[in-house]
């Protein structure tokens, strides 16, 4: 059973189970310190579990982040940004580079 | 008369999102997701009143950042720590925030769910599993080892929240 947020990846993945929460990524059961939502968001995903009858079975939570900026803005990518940004992965080859190089990688 | 619904947010493309931003960072290779053709599904054996269920989540107890490798790590429910470290993972750092553990981790409400008697108990630890471009470590190191810390606090169900 999944509680989670990016709904696209999870019905890529296949799963049996998934509850929807449709909020910016990071607080799947609900709003921080709204106890009451989380209380509700983790009930119904659980609730799902015993309604569920077949795999990929998904079921959306009805509740609202109350707006909407952070659905175009995550991962923006804006055109004075593109310099900065493969200066940004330049420096994330170099490091794992180096961590490959000195064995800082798991093994197994 | 103006239709509103018609106009109703659609949900992230998170998929489409990364691969352009991995691009943009110059990266050749796209992300790989995991796929599968055929998803397991067991039902219940037993009610959910009567069940026991664990937490599993993508964030860690310890700084990934500063301490790969990664491994599976598993946190005992009568010390939860303030919060998860999670600087590693993708998720939205400018619209919300992760100082609310119950936001993420939901110990708490699920300990309240069993005092109501809406499930049995939670088990004594939950689990973090580490992200991994390799799914083959996901799959063959990873998940069992979590299964195993499940089944040895004789969970009934496992609730995944990742990040």
């Amino acid at each position: 059973m999944v509680l989670g947020s990016a709904t696209d990846i999870i019905e890529h993945c296949g799963v049996p189970r998934f509850y929807f929460v449709d909020f910016p990524l990071g607080n799947p059961c609900g709003k921080p310190y709204d106890l009451e939502m989380q209380r509700n968001i983790v009930g119904a995903a659980l609730d799902l579990l015993e309604t569920a009858s077949r795999p990929r079975t998904v079921v959306k939570d009805p509740n609202n982040w109350g707006s909407d900026e952070w659905r175009q803005r995550y991962m923006e990518i804006k055109p004075e940004d593109r310099e900065r940004m493969l200066q940004q992965g330049e420096e994330r080859r170099r490091k794992r580079q180096h961590l490959r190089e000195i064995g800082h990688t798991r093994q197994d | 008369m103006y239709d509103i619904s018609m106009h109703k947010a659609q949900p992230v493309q998170y998929m489409e999102r990364t691969r352009l931003y991995y691009e943009a960072q110059g990266f050749e290779r796209a992300y790989q997701w995991a796929q599968h053709d055929e998803v397991p599904f067991t039902p219940l054996n037993k009610p959910l009143k009567e069940s026991r269920v664990a937490i599993v989540t993508t964030g860690a107890r310890y700084d990934r950042l500063l301490t790969d490798p990664r491994f599976v790590d598993s946190g005992d429910i009568s010390e939860l720590p303030s919060h998860l470290f999670a600087r590693d993972l993708a998720w939205d750092k400018e619209a919300t925030h992760l100082n609310d553990l119950g936001s993420y981790l939901p110990v708490r409400v699920l300990q309240k769910l069993a005092a109501d008697g809406h499930i049995h108990s939670v088990t004594p630890r939950f689990h973090c599993l580490p992200t991994e471009y390799s799914q083959r470590r996901t799959r063959e190191t990873d998940a069992p080892e979590i299964l195993e810390r499940c089944q040895e606090d004789r969970a009934d169900l496992a609730l995944l929240v990742p990040l």
